[in-house]
């Protein structure tokens, strides 16, 4: 009989101890800013109306998720398995029978997981937050208006605030840190150093926002030289269109997302990761340790 | 060496598998009113390389909310020139935003206009007048450039109307622009009357005007103006006793 391709009980382990061990790297600091930020933020906006300050709060608020959570999955990601080589605990795991895919995969569960904590305690403050000041308008209002104005006055709060746009928004904030973490996995399944990788990985993340203006420019027949063309198609072809997962600038201005758009994109991110998940597998079970 | 050339190879081949999906999401996204936003090179002079970079990686809403933050410091200070170029790059990065296009619209329209007319160190009252206008002018082409990324949007064309009302006295556009309102589906139910009111004041359309107010009347409406203006109107265009609105309500 053979043995199973994965053996949930060991990835389950490495997940958790990549989780604990990515709690002691003060990752976790990260949050504690972006708490603050949210409620200085909040403090401010006493001065602005309603409307703008439900703005600002959700626009503020929204985009510090998305570098929290980005610069988490790059940063913390980037150390892991020189960490582990360092520590020359991948020799010990790798030693035990436990095959270089499973030991990938615990080290991306881990940080998915990760990501997954911080961004529900990041959403968790950020909901608190926009009730609290939710709260504070329409006492403000009762105490002003009464009948019909008060209504009126309230729906529009209430339109202002909490929307139901906001958590396929947040969901896809998770999907585009969780390729960025498994991007930045398959560099350092080859990678010699941590820094390097977080290099590579940095400069994928800022190309990746432009790829799709030159994914257009290759493709949409723009008059250019052939070897302009030939670098945008590189470009296109290597690096992932990280302006798909950029849905929550609109979802703040009021663009509504459907459900069918928001499952192709979050199933094109789970296919990025699927794929950069198994590429780093391929790097790493040729790699000389 | 050979390493490299492979992951390379690899990302490639993963990159060609990709693309169909891709272009697929990226029309399908671009239909549902997301990818609209242009970033182009005159706007990272406005903004400065570091937010356009920012703006360009993701955190456009973001550098949009800052700027607005920053637009209030210069309101404060009566800057309305900067408060002008900020409210431009606001709405450039987040085109989608009615609120932001509303604001900047009021802030030029209303404030910055009265600011414009009482401004005490211009001691002409042409120059002062002329700079008024101005200011009407920009807030009316913040709403026009709004309503052009956001035509459907009931609240800028209400606000257009009103500022076409208000400011210009045009009745005739603030007619047209509120009866434009009143067909969106997000509108207001007294849009369509406030049509009415603006063009019974337009001559030669009391016919159009009389027949929305009544319309509004025997939808149940009993606002003492749509009486008022109801009774002059058929007054005006000779409306015969027994078709005419009740005396009293």
């Amino acid at each position: 009989m053979s043995a199973p391709l994965f053996s949930p009980t060991r990835i389950g382990a490495l997940a958790w101890n990549t989780l604990t061990e990515l709690t002691r790297l003060k990752v976790f600091y990260f949050l504690l800013i972006f708490a603050l930020l949210v409620i200085g933020n909040s403090f401010f906006m006493a001065r602005l109306s309603f409307e703008e300050e439900f703005q600002m709060l959700k626009d503020v608020s929204l985009g510090a998720m998305s570098i929290f959570t980005s610069l988490i999955a790059i940063l913390a990601t980037a150390m892991l398995l020189p960490k582990d080589l360092e520590d020359r605990t991948t020799f010990t795991i790798l030693a035990k029978p436990v095959p270089r895919h499973e030991y990938l995969l615990g080290k991306l569960l881990g940080i998915l997981l990760l990501l997954a904590i911080s961004l529900l305690v990041m959403t968790g403050l950020f909901l608190l937050v926009l009730w609290l000041r939710q709260e504070a308008a329409l006492a403000g209002l009762r105490a002003q208006l009464t009948g019909e104005d008060l209504t009126r006055a309230t729906d529009a709060i209430h339109a202002a605030t909490f929307n139901a746009n906001l958590l396929p928004g947040i969901l896809v904030i998770f999907i585009k840190a969780a390729l960025l973490a498994a991007l930045t996995l398959m560099v350092s399944a080859f990678a010699s150093s941590a820094i390097f990788t977080m290099m590579i990985t940095l400069a994928a993340y800022f190309i990746g926002h432009l790829q799709a203006t030159a994914r257009e420019y290759w493709l949409e027949g723009i008059d250019i030289q052939w070897w302009t063309r030939g670098l945008l198609a590189l470009l296109a072809l290597l690096f992932p269109d990280l302006q798909a997962f950029n849905l929550i600038d609109d979802i703040v201005a009021g663009v509504p997302v459907t459900l069918s758009l928001f499952a192709q994109t979050f199933t094109l991110g789970l296919f990025y990761v699927a794929v950069y998940y198994l590429l780093a597998c391929f790097f790493f079970a040729r790699r000389e340790l | 060496m050979k390493r490299a050339a492979l992951a390379i190879l690899l990302l490639l081949l993963f990159g060609a598998a990709r693309l169909p999906l891709e272009l697929h999401l990226a029309a399908a996204q671009r239909a549902a009113g997301f990818r609209t936003t242009s970033l182009d090179l005159p706007l990272r002079d406005q903004i400065g390389q570091m937010s356009f970079v920012a703006a360009l990686s993701g955190f456009r809403s973001l550098v949009a909310a800052l700027l607005w933050i920053e637009s209030h410091n210069a309101w404060a200070d009566l800057e309305w020139g900067r408060m002008a170029g900020l409210f431009q790059n606001v709405t450039t990065l987040q085109p989608r935003s009615i609120l932001y296009w509303d604001l900047a619209a009021w802030h030029m329209a209303w404030n910055a206009s009265i600011a414009a007319l009482e401004n005490k160190d211009q001691p002409s009252k042409i120059l002062r007048e002329r700079a008024q206008r101005q200011y009407w002018e920009l807030g009316k082409k913040f709403y026009e450039d709004g309503l052009k990324a956001n035509p459907d949007s009931a609240e800028l064309w209400e606000k257009l109307a009103i500022l076409q009302r208000d400011k210009f006295e045009d009745h005739a556009a603030a007619a047209q622009a509120f009866l434009t309102a009143a067909d969106k589906p997000d509108a207001h139910g007294y849009v369509r009357r406030m049509a009415g009111y603006e063009l019974a004041k337009v001559p030669g359309r009391e016919t159009d005007a009389h027949a929305i107010l009544r319309a509004a009347y025997d939808r149940g409406d009993r606002q003492p103006t749509l009486l008022r203006v109801l009774r002059e109107l058929e007054e005006k265009l000779g409306v015969p006793t027994d078709q005419r609105i009740k005396q009293t309500p």
